[in-house]
């Protein structure tokens, strides 16, 4: 499968991220949008991962495939981590405001 | 047309439409369910890819865990449609706009590159992605920030129950 097909697929998922980034007022789907935009990247790597150098593979191109695929899984851990805190600062802010719509978070203007 | 090409298809039509999807349910929860199955179909492509670990690990750990989590903060917030707060169509648009500017940016930038011309990503074969390969490399040359990785979720719990509790 062509190189191309894969970058232009994490490019729609990854501005598609940015859209809902952009367009939504829900603290939570725009945590989703961010969780997609890291897939879509954690896809474009694996790809890249795979992506045959020549017609003769050699011992290093396995090595930086390998690379590249441990890359992903400190990416997915890293996520992991970042979900468990974000989420805790959504509900922490929901119990005080009572809603999770980030145009009533201006708190910090004044 | 061969399996794999029709599966890339296939996986990347769902992937894309469940995306949208994601964006443009009013419900949080089915935009959760949206999420959960983009996460499968890239999945697939990892499987696709032969990248099988990294497909089992999304799975459990996206799928299985975070969203999970999503779902459950969801519910303990009560929200649903009526509560869902709305942009103005005047912000949705520019938002639409402002993404389709960046997706033509990269689009032309790949397209005008030399470094993957006539690159293809090798589906079905090859074993970088066994988990006998990357467990070798894991904790050989990545060892020190395998144990980083532990420090750093061993902090964001911590955080995560001193943010969380009730003072």
């Amino acid at each position: 499968m062509p190189i191309q097909y894969y970058i232009a697929l994490a490019s729609c998922l990854f501005c598609i991220g940015v859209v809902g980034v952009l367009t939504r007022r829900n603290a939570i789907i725009i945590f989703m949008c961010i969780e997609l935009m890291l897939n879509a990247v954690n896809l474009l790597l694996v790809a890249f991962s795979k992506m045959s150098f020549g017609a003769h593979p050699g011992a290093s191109e396995i090595a930086a495939g390998t690379d590249a695929q441990l890359f992903v899984f400190f990416i997915m851990v890293v996520a992991a981590a970042e979900v468990s805190v974000g989420l805790a600062i959504i509900v922490m802010m929901y119990r005080n405001i009572h809603s999770v719509d980030i145009n009533f978070l201006n708190r910090l203007k004044n | 047309m061969s399996t794999s090409e029709i599966l890339f298809w296939f996986l990347s039509v769902l992937a894309l439409f469940s995306a949208v999807m994601v964006l443009v349910s009013k419900n949080p929860v089915h935009s959760v369910l949206w999420l959960i199955v983009v996460f499968f179909s890239i999945s697939g492509h990892y499987l696709l890819l032969n990248a099988q670990f990294l497909a089992i690990v999304n799975i459990i750990v996206y799928a299985g865990a975070i969203m999970v989590l999503f779902l459950f903060v969801i519910m303990l917030m009560n929200l649903n449609r009526e509560s869902e707060p709305q942009k103005n169509v005047w912000m949705k648009l520019f938002g639409v706009i402002s993404g389709g500017l960046l997706l033509t940016i990269f689009v032309s930038a790949f397209r005008s590159s030399a470094d993957i011309f006539d690159k293809t990503a090798q589906l079905n074969d090859g074993d970088v992605g066994l988990i006998k390969n990357l467990g070798k490399v894991l904790f050989d040359q990545y060892a020190f920030p395998f144990e980083i990785s532990s420090v750093l979720f061993l902090s964001a719990m911590v955080g995560a129950v001193v943010i969380g509790k009730k003072e």
